[in-house]
């Protein structure tokens, strides 16, 4: 017979719920950026390029995620606005984690005042979705990237102030951080070299939860039409071309959805796989 | 805890009076002359400059600040540009949509989240902790709007139950207008619902180890007895700390969700402004959800003085 006994299945089992989560997150992930890469180069036909006679196409009958209003290739649409949904969600999150660290590291190293100001300063962004401050900026500079990518990133912005704060305040309290002083180096030099490396994980673990936000955020501005203007595609404007035509062609309405939920749960899934490698005392429990 | 209420008010009042002000700099000091936004490249030189005098463009910042802020704290929010009314009266009007439908979605959420959390919690690694496990992480990873469009999809045009949009106003009776929200509040409590029951289960779990648990059932309370009448009362400080923090979602996606089924509520209200260029309106309405956020979360800080007794001393906050 064979020797995969009770105790093997168990431990596959096991090393199945601790992997599965990260390894399915990394596998959705690679798949995203392969897919957004690649359709810089080529989709099966060009994303914007319209064929009336082939129009509202249902999947396999053209192309093989069918077509359009225009008749325009579903797939290769999904495939560009893969790129155009990760490269802000990147971009947004960068700059909303780079500004966020920096000023969450200065507020724990210096504390009083300042730190109070950050700390009320972040609820007072925090009040403001970034639904709104992108429409307040659409107005005025009009929709499009930096629109989009702007209002993103200075929603996450508190977010990353908080929990960089929280965590670095934790490490100021440490005796290596004494000693770092006790040896004459200034405050400025201990964030950067004893108190940054130190609080990576869980700044690491929040970007790829907030890259996975990032994305919803961006497919709900360009459902609003404040995303990226036509004709470049995007998941979101697919979605809101979508609702006039739910009856005679729900795939319009089913599958850039999919392409964000499963672009999100991916990240969702890294996140919680990396914070539960980082710290196991929270396994099982969150 | 008198001081300690007084102290968190003046908290909110400074954090609003921050909010107003951010709000109205950043529309201040962004590039673009809102008159001209407003009235579009083919207005002549004189319209432009009577709508610069009457939105007060010509005089200086710190004054028309001043005045902005002096008319909202008379309830005096401007004149809106595309309906000659009131903004006041106009955000009014469109609460009578979106508080409605706000209030069912967090109802609907926690009736989801609260039963299916605690039974996952209870009974822990078994099938319902597997299917709440799946439903938190496809929950949070689902826009609401498509959410919206998957049960219009479903419930209108499939089953035909509910109307796929529209709304037929309080004067047609509460039931029409209630079966009008009820599709998009379940897609707005959904994705909530599924943050709320990983949070519930998580509380539920870290109270359930605790000694007084433990003491319940020695007295000789059932399993069920202890983790509802001792376990899910304590485990509610994080769960109403997240029902708070998720209100901002709530807000952007009301916003997203009264488009998609077509609601005429503040969302829409927002949106509409945007396409008009009606910046007055715009401003008002985002000042408004900011409001609406910030003091929804300081009535969840002072829950957790109800919630907790341990948390009412002075110590607890500062």
């Amino acid at each position: 017979m064979s020797g995969a006994g009770p105790a093997t299945r168990g431990a596959a089992g096991f090393r199945l719920r601790r992997h599965g989560p990260l390894a399915t997150g990394l596998t959705l992930i690679l798949l995203l950026a392969g897919v957004a890469l690649v359709s810089l180069v080529w989709t099966p036909f060009p994303p914007s390029k319209m064929q009336i006679m082939h129009k509202l196409k249902p999947p396999f009958e053209v192309g093989l995620l069918g077509t359009d209003q225009y008749g325009r290739d579903v797939l290769s649409m999904l495939m560009a606005g893969a790129w155009n949904s990760l490269s802000i969600a990147l971009f947004a999150v960068a700059l909303g984690a780079g500004i966020g660290v920096v000023i969450g590291l200065a507020a724990a190293a210096w504390r009083g005042v300042l730190e109070t100001v950050t700390m009320r300063g972040c609820d007072v962004i925090f009040a403001v979705p970034p639904i709104l401050s992108a429409m307040m900026l659409g107005a005025f500079i009009g929709p499009g990237r930096w629109t989009a990518i702007f209002a993103i990133a200075t929603f996450m912005v508190p977010v990353f102030t908080r929990i960089t704060v929280g965590a670095a305040r934790q490490v100021w309290t440490r005796d290596f951080i004494l000693a770092a002083r006790a040896a004459g180096k200034g405050a400025l030099l201990i964030s950067w070299q004893h108190v940054l490396p130190n609080i990576v994980g869980p700044i690491i673990v929040q970007v790829t939860i907030q890259l996975g936000l990032a994305i919803l955020t961006e497919a709900g501005l360009s459902f609003l039409g404040l995303g990226l203007p036509p004709p470049a595609p995007s998941w979101g404007r697919m979605l809101a071309e979508s609702q006039t035509f739910l009856r005679v062609a729900p795939w319009l309405a089913i599958l850039p959805g999919l392409a964000v939920a499963l672009s999100v749960l991916g990240f969702n899934l890294i996140g919680d796989g990396l914070r539960d490698r980082l710290d196991p005392r929270q396994r099982g429990h969150a | 805890m008198i001081i300690l209420m007084v102290r968190r008010f003046v908290g909110l009042l400074l954090t609003l009076l921050a909010v107003s002000t951010l709000i109205f700099l950043v529309m201040a000091l962004l590039p673009g002359d809102p008159a001209a936004i407003m009235l579009g490249t083919s207005a002549s030189a004189d319209t432009l400059a009577a709508l610069r005098q009457q939105l007060g463009l010509d005089q200086p910042l710190l004054l028309r600040y001043l005045q902005w802020l002096g008319g909202v704290l008379q309830g005096d929010l401007g004149q809106s540009h595309t309906y000659g009314v009131p903004v006041a009266g106009l955000i009014i009007e469109r609460l009578a949509v979106t508080l409605p439908l706000a209030a069912m979605a967090i109802l609907l959420s926690v009736l989801i989240a609260l039963p299916l959390g605690v039974t996952a919690a209870a009974k822990r690694n078994g099938l319902v902790d597997l299917a709440a496990t799946l439903f938190a992480q496809a929950g949070i990873a689902v826009p609401a709007f498509w959410m919206g469009l998957l049960l219009i999809l479903l419930f209108s045009m499939q089953l035909g139950w509910t109307p796929a949009g529209g709304f037929p106003g309080w004067r047609a009776g509460s039931f029409a207008a209630v079966h009008a929200l009820l599709l998009p509040a379940l897609a707005l409590a959904l994705p909530q619902a599924s943050v709320l029951t990983r949070v519930t289960r998580t509380a539920v779990l870290d109270v359930l180890d605790e000694d007084f648990v433990r003491a319940a059932r020695a007295k000789g309370l059932s399993r069920r007895a202890a983790l509802w009448r001792h376990a899910v009362p304590n485990a509610m400080v994080p769960v109403v700390t997240m029902l708070g923090l998720q209100f901002t979602f709530l807000v952007a996606g009301a916003v997203l969700i009264e488009n998609v089924f077509n609601l005429p509520g503040l969302g829409r209200l927002a949106y509409q402004a945007l396409s008009q260029r009606d910046i007055v309106v715009m401003q008002d309405v985002v000042l408004f959800f900011a409001a609406l956020v910030i003091v929804v979360n300081f009535l969840v800080d002072l829950s957790y003085l109800w919630l907790d007794p341990r948390l009412r001393s002075e110590k607890a906050f500062s």
